[in-house]
């Protein structure tokens, strides 16, 4: 093969020719696991938002979800509503599910728009529990959840996820002995609204004290501690007006 | 050894201990000292370069006799980055939880430094099973060292392997914790993977002494 591979004009054209090789392999690939990759997403988010309001399969220590054959069913069986508020009231009847909160709080970022939030209104054995889904800043990337609370607005359970906080450090926020903290705290002092901080060395490492508006703090990972109580105070914050509405 | 010839099994054995990737090359040093907090993520992260390294060492060589010399560096880190979106989608098509704990360190592989390094060293010179061989081998020597560190760092950073907590619990003080003893959670930051990797290091060097390099 006496091929000049040194020639400008053979290596323009091989760099085309692998561009469009590559990019159309790539187009294609993309666009036939798009559907698959949205179901997957539709999934783990049904799970999540599950997880909150306390229905999933847990044992002592580890996370785990309703099973994802019948997570579809067993949603629409517990989520009996998923509306959308703005400002204080909840209009039309618009899909909940299909907001993304990131599109949002970029938009909001004008002031003449008005954010639409999201709700899920879950209700098990007879009990109902209000699901605010929500999405922060960690250390490294973004970080999410859902927090589920119950007409008096107290934390009834809590999922957290991450992109890509610091595995053993920051990773720990999707982990039980994090999340299961949140069970029982308080968000509201009066009608002062206090949120949970993540506080460490705090006197309450147990955390027994469930007014005290703080759970413990994972060591090392503090500022996705911090990034996850600021998530909780300033998205809990914008829900506050239609919450304290359901308040009994 | 039917399967393969003395020459290629070489190929395969010599990373994995005297021409190791991270001890001796030092190569792809980055990664392993961001992600070895946890022997989970160490050993996910081993297969998925595995994967990219043996397919990226297989494509570089087959195209070895056409990529233009200018631009080589290019059409090598396409080939990386394509093979690591492949992987990523079909990840989250078909193993969505399993891409959910790689998240990050998919990416990373295309800044990783030993598939490069295979590609310039290797690849670009030798036929495609061989190159094969090369990248499995190299991967499996990179393996070796991630979950080794890894190992170390959870048990003695977490106390725990694989999230199973084998050292007791530390907040109700059973297992080792009863006598006292306590997480280093000094292991679980990057710092300590360094003086781990440096440990395997002198341990491997004192061992071997014709790997020490003369001053």
């Amino acid at each position: 093969m006496a091929k000049n591979t040194e020639s400008n004009v053979y290596t323009v054209l091989f760099a085309t020719g692998m561009v469009i090789v590559v990019g159309t392999l790539l187009a294609f690939l993309a666009s036939s696991l798009k559907e698959k990759i949205a179901e997957n997403k539709r999934i783990e988010k049904q799970q999540n938002i599950l997880y909150a309001m306390g229905v999933n399969e847990n044992d002592e220590s580890s996370v785990i979800f309703i099973s994802k054959d019948i997570v579809g069913e067993v949603f629409s069986e517990y989520i009996t509503k998923q509306i959308v508020i703005e400002g204080s009231k909840p209009v039309g009847n618009s899909d909940a599910f299909s907001i993304d909160l990131k599109k949002e709080a970029q938009k909001a970022k004008n002031d003449a728009y008005t954010r639409k939030l999201p709700l899920f209104i879950g209700n098990k054995d007879g009990k109902e529990y209000y699901i605010v889904p929500m999405r922060g800043k960690g250390l490294w990337d973004a970080i999410w959840g859902y927090v589920a609370l119950d007409n008096q607005l107290v934390v009834q359970g809590v999922f957290f996820d991450h992109a890509g906080e610091t595995p053993g450090l920051g990773s720990n926020i999707k982990e039980r002995f994090f999340m299961d903290d949140f069970v029982g705290e308080h968000i509201l002092d009066g009608d002062l609204f206090k949120g949970i901080s993540v506080s460490k060395g705090n006197a309450d490492p147990k955390n027994l004290d469930k007014n005290d508006y703080e759970v413990d703090a994972i060591a090392g990972s503090t500022i996705t501690g911090d990034g996850l109580a600021a998530m909780l105070k300033k998205d809990l914050q914008l829900y506050l007006p239609y919450l304290k509405t359901i308040k009994k | 050894m039917g399967l393969l010839s003395k020459k290629d099994l070489k190929l395969i054995t010599d990373p994995l201990a005297d021409n190791n990737p991270i001890t001796i090359q030092v190569l792809g040093i980055c990664s392993a000292l961001a992600i070895t907090a946890e022997l989970k993520a160490s050993i996910v992260m081993s297969i998925a370069v595995l994967f990219v390294m043996g397919l990226g060492n297989l494509t570089i060589s087959l195209m070895r006799n056409i990529i233009p010399p200018k631009i080589r560096i290019i059409v090598q880190l396409i080939v990386v980055a394509t093979l690591v979106i492949i992987v990523d989608l079909v990840l989250k098509a078909f193993a969505y939880e399993l891409s959910k704990t790689l998240s990050v360190f998919v990416g990373l592989i295309i800044t990783n430094c030993i598939i490069m390094g295979r590609f310039e060293a290797f690849a670009l010179a030798n036929g495609p099973i061989r190159s094969f061989i090369d990248g499995i081998g190299n991967a499996l020597g990179y393996a070796l060292i991630l979950v080794i560190v890894g190992f170390f760092r959870e048990l003695l950073g977490s106390g725990t392997l694989l999230g199973f907590k084998v050292l007791g619990d530390p907040i109700e003080k059973t297992g080792v914790y009863a006598f006292g003893y306590e997480n280093n959670g000094f292991m679980l930051l990057a710092p300590m993977a360094l003086i781990t990797v440096g440990i395997i290091i002198w341990v491997q060097r004192s061992r071997n002494e014709a790997l020490i390099e003369d001053n």
